[in-house]
């Protein structure tokens, strides 16, 4: 059993301490809007918050996040109100969809840590998170509007 | 306003087609095509019928939509047909998943004598393929309110406008709105007929050719969205499959006893060409896959396959062995004389690799049966619907009223979600369990059991006439695959050479191969503008030139080279390590021409593409925002393949195994610009969702020989290949 906080509220997981937290938000907490997509920390569809910090949650092991907190795309807003969330409609970023929500969040790491990032600010930060569907030029689009309209 | 649902709480077809209030207009079957109707005359003709259309009193207009979504957006843009003929408020459409019941919901595809109904969103269809349909159903229901509000006001329908989901008396002021008019209004038994000339002028659209949003992005920016990989049911356990690591290996044994005893394995069930391990949670299914060991039985085709060997050694016997196995794909006037007449001849060999789909969602499936274990339901995200429930009953020996189909958004298609080969593994461990199943493979397994684009060699050869012009041309592709190989090869759509042969040469390895983004048109289209441009070049000629000059050009291909030597501002320098490259692209009725401009890291042998440009003539484009990010989505995706993506086959093993030796584009090495221009046009709308793709990897190769004099013969053009290109 490891107890965490998920989106504000504790949770508790009966799972072995090895367990992908990717797993544990997924089907254990049923959260399901982070994704698996690789399994080796190579693409970036489970990037969740950890404590404020984007980590892939697919190489995150439950024992590490004991009593930390873990924000995911549902706690990102309540109703999609995050900057991020309102440009990447009005940028229509999304196609199949499958990695924005890693996409999303670890851009959400990027504006706390530098509220207006340069273009290679921004390509350097999201380089880790695949997109099939090749939306880059727009999530960089969506990056900078959500920047500069907050 | 998008009522995708998702869950077996779904309202049901039946439910759907009793409700009592409302107007629900039917959908029909019948050998003329699919057509609307009364629900009470289909019901007499004993027609398979479905909603298509219904109307709530609270002016709420719902659309079933079969536009499959793998992120091309059209579960959006085939409605958005309907319901601008009906003129309805897009703000008051309600969007629903169509039934995976190809009867009712498929386009109508002729092929000779033969007529067939698919919901296949394959080869760009979606849009194209159901544009006819959409737009004549909605007039027709939109005529059926117009009859209905005449009647009721007692005025000719003549008299009569629509406004968005309002019918207008323009000389009374009086109206009503669509859902006003399903409070009294009946569906005919027969529907109106309508006929295109009713249809709107295209000054009067509101919907068609607007920038609509899709609806599918706000659930998808939140964490809403379901793909059947988030399915939950009560009971569900976990499964994952391990395949032969030679492909279509099948297996003997295992170690049965050792995995049985791991923390949670429920079972292991054993399947044609795999082993799947099945667990209380999907950690303790993972665990069980490292420890499971299974022992294949000899024998499968692929065992000792070498792809590098095949296509640098076998192939090039293939290309002249006379007793080879051939099909003829494409002939035309007398190539041999063309060639003995021939005052130049140009020669050139092209090489492409196999390209893995990597679609982000690694595939997976729900399945569960009823207790009595003779209906099973299954959630899933599929290209192909009613071909996906058919293999399922097939594959179970079930009739198809047992299979109970749930659609899911899919992360990514490409080709690779048009068979359902690991469904009908969730289905089968189903059945074997007796429990409702969570069937996920990792991305290991995604790649090692992947059915690929497969490899390529092309031969192509061209003569010049007297006059300098294209007279001749042969070209051979040999491989795997058949229509694989040539799907793209005929240059017909856009150069007319008057002596041509065309043909395919094959051999099989027993790996398996499938449709891939565009097919064959990528590496086809490779060979074919890169023997062109190598023309140009040997004759002295701008690109552009070369082709207007010595190849008979379609009018269409000349209107696409003309938009975007201008769009690219071809004739301007560029700056110093820069250069610019050229390429026709050609995809399910659709032409473009593309140019890209791309610099070069000498040291590293890295390409960098930074500006492509690109004119279309897609025909009518219904839903401009959307099309434009098909074909920015095709060029990326085509751009991986060209700069990086390749698996290969030693001792007929996939020695690819994730994202870190199976390399795709990343947001560094996307271009920093990508222009889209759409000819303007009034003809029916050509597919987009692969258009991008075909042109990108002759351009790149043709801007780097503009930029080094050094011609790149083998796709991906990885590091490696560049410096030793540059080293010839």
């Amino acid at each position: 059993m490891v107890s965490f906080y998920i989106n504000g509220k504790q949770a508790s997981v009966n799972a072995e301490p090895a367990t992908p937290l990717l797993w544990a938000i997924r089907e254990h907490l049923k959260l399901t809007g982070t994704k698996f997509g690789c399994g080796a920390g190579l693409c970036g569809a489970c990037t969740v918050h950890v404590n404020g910090k984007a980590v892939k949650s697919c190489l995150t092991p439950l024992s590490s996040i004991a009593g930390k907190l873990v924000n995911t795309i549902e706690g990102l807003s309540e109703d999609s109100s995050h900057p991020l969330q309102k440009a990447w409609v009005a940028e229509q970023v999304v196609q199949c969809g499958y990695c924005q929500s890693g996409q999303i969040m670890k851009a959400a790491e990027l504006l706390k840590q530098n509220p207006n990032p340069s273009r290679d600010q921004i390509v350097a930060h999201m380089n880790g998170n695949i997109c099939r569907c090749g939306t880059y030029t727009r999530i960089i689009a969506a990056i900078q509007r959500a920047a500069r309209e907050g | 306003m998008t009522r995708i649902e998702n869950d077996a709480s779904k309202i049901t077809r039946r439910e759907f087609l009793a409700s009592t209030t409302g107007l629900t207009f039917a959908m029909a079957f019948a050998p003329a095509g699919m057509f609307l109707m009364s629900e009470a005359k289909a019901k007499a003709a004993g027609y398979e019928i479905g909603a298509w259309v219904r109307i709530e009193p609270d002016n709420t207009v719902t659309i079933l939509t079969p536009g499959a979504e793998m992120g091309q957006g059209s579960m959006t843009g085939v409605p958005v047909a309907l319901a601008e003929e009906l003129d309805a408020d897009w703000d008051k459409v309600v969007l629903e998943w169509a039934p995976a019941d190809p009867k009712t919901y498929g386009y109508t595809r002729k092929r000779g004598e033969r007529i067939s109904q698919s919901m296949a969103i394959v080869g760009s269809r979606a849009v194209m393929m159901y544009y006819e349909d959409m737009r004549e159903a909605g007039a027709q229901v939109r005529k059926v309110l117009l009859q209905a509000a005449a009647k009721k006001w007692n005025v000719a329908p003549a008299e009569l406008r629509t406004e968005p989901n309002v019918v207008v008396h323009p000389a009374s002021g009086r109206r009503l709105t669509y859902g006003q008019i399903a409070t009294f209004a009946e569906v005919p038994a027969e529907m109106p007929a309508v006929s295109t000339a009713e249809y709107k002028d295209k000054s009067q659209f509101r919907l068609i050719g607007k920038p609509i949003p899709r609806r599918d992005i706000p659930e998808k920016v939140n964490g809403t969205a379901k793909y059947s990989i988030d399915v939950q049911l009560p009971g569900m356990v976990y499964a994952s499959t391990v395949h032969g690591p030679v492909q279509l290996a099948e297996p003997e044994s295992w170690n049965d006893d050792t995995v049985r005893k791991m923390k949670g394995v429920i079972d292991i069930v054993k399947l044609e060409h795999g082993v799947a391990v099945i667990a209380d949670t999907f950690e303790h299914v993972l665990a069980a896959r490292k420890v499971l060991a299974v022992s294949w039985a000899a024998g499968a085709t692929a065992e000792g396959y070498d792809s590098e060997q095949a296509l640098e050694t076998a192939y090039p016997e293939i290309a002249v062995d006379q007793n080879a196995n051939n099909t003829t794909v494409g002939e035309a006037g007398d190539v041999d004389a063309a060639f003995a007449n021939a005052t130049k001849v140009y020669k050139a060999d092209f090489r492409s690799d196999y390209g893995y789909h990597a679609q982000m969602e690694p595939l997976n499936a729900v399945a569960r049966f009823n207790a009595a274990g003779d209906q099973v339901e299954i959630w899933e995200g599929t290209q192909a619907p009613g071909r996906s429930r058919q293999r399922i009953a097939q594959a179970l020996g079930f009739g198809l009223s047992q299979v109970i189909h749930h659609q899911h958004y899919m992360g990514g298609g490409f080709g690779r979600r048009s068979i359902n080969d690991y469904t009908i593994e969730a289905a089968l461990i189903a059945r074997a369990l007796k429990r409702p199943v969570k069937m996920i493979w990792t991305r290991e397994e995604d790649l090692a059991y992947g059915m690929f684009r497969p490899q390529a060699l092309q031969c192509l050869e061209a003569a010049l006439d007297g006059d300098g012009k294209l007279s001749g041309w042969r070209h051979c592709v040999v491989g795997d695959g058949g229509n694989l190989l040539y799907g793209g090869i005929k240059l017909n759509k856009y150069y007319d050479v008057p002596n041509q042969f065309i043909e395919q040469r094959g051999t099989s390895h027993g790996i398996r191969l499938k449709h891939w983004r565009a097919v064959a048109h990528p590496f086809n289209l490779f060979a074919i503008e890169g023997l062109m441009d190598e023309m140009a070049e040997k004759e002295g000629m701008d690109p552009f030139e070369f082709r207007r000059q010595r190849v008979a050009m379609t009018p269409k291909a000349r209107e696409v080279f003309d938009a975007v030597e201008k769009m690219s501002d071809w004739p301007t320098k560029r700056p110093a390590g820069r250069a610019l490259g050229l390429s026709v692209s050609e995809r399910s009725g659709s032409l473009g021409a593309g140019v890209v401009e791309i610099s070069l890291d000498q040291q590293t042998g890295k390409i960098r593409v930074h500006k492509v440009w690109v004119a279309i003539d897609g025909g009518t484009i219904v839903q401009p925002e959307m099309a434009r990010h098909n074909v920015e989505s095709g060029i990326i995706y085509g751009l991986s393949s060209v700069l990086k993506e390749r698996a290969t086959m030693k001792d007929g093993k996939v020695r690819q195994s994730n994202f870190h030796d199976y390399e795709v584009l990343r947001m560094s090495e996307a271009p920093e610009e990508i222009h889209v221009e759409f000819l303007d046009r009034l003809t029916k709308p050509t597919g987009l969702g692969e258009i991008g793709n075909p042109f990108i990897t002759a351009a790149v190769a043709n801007a780097f020989h503009a930029l080094t004099g050094k011609r790149l013969y083998h796709m991906p053009f990885t590091p490696q290949r560049v410096i030793q290109a540059l080293k010839a």
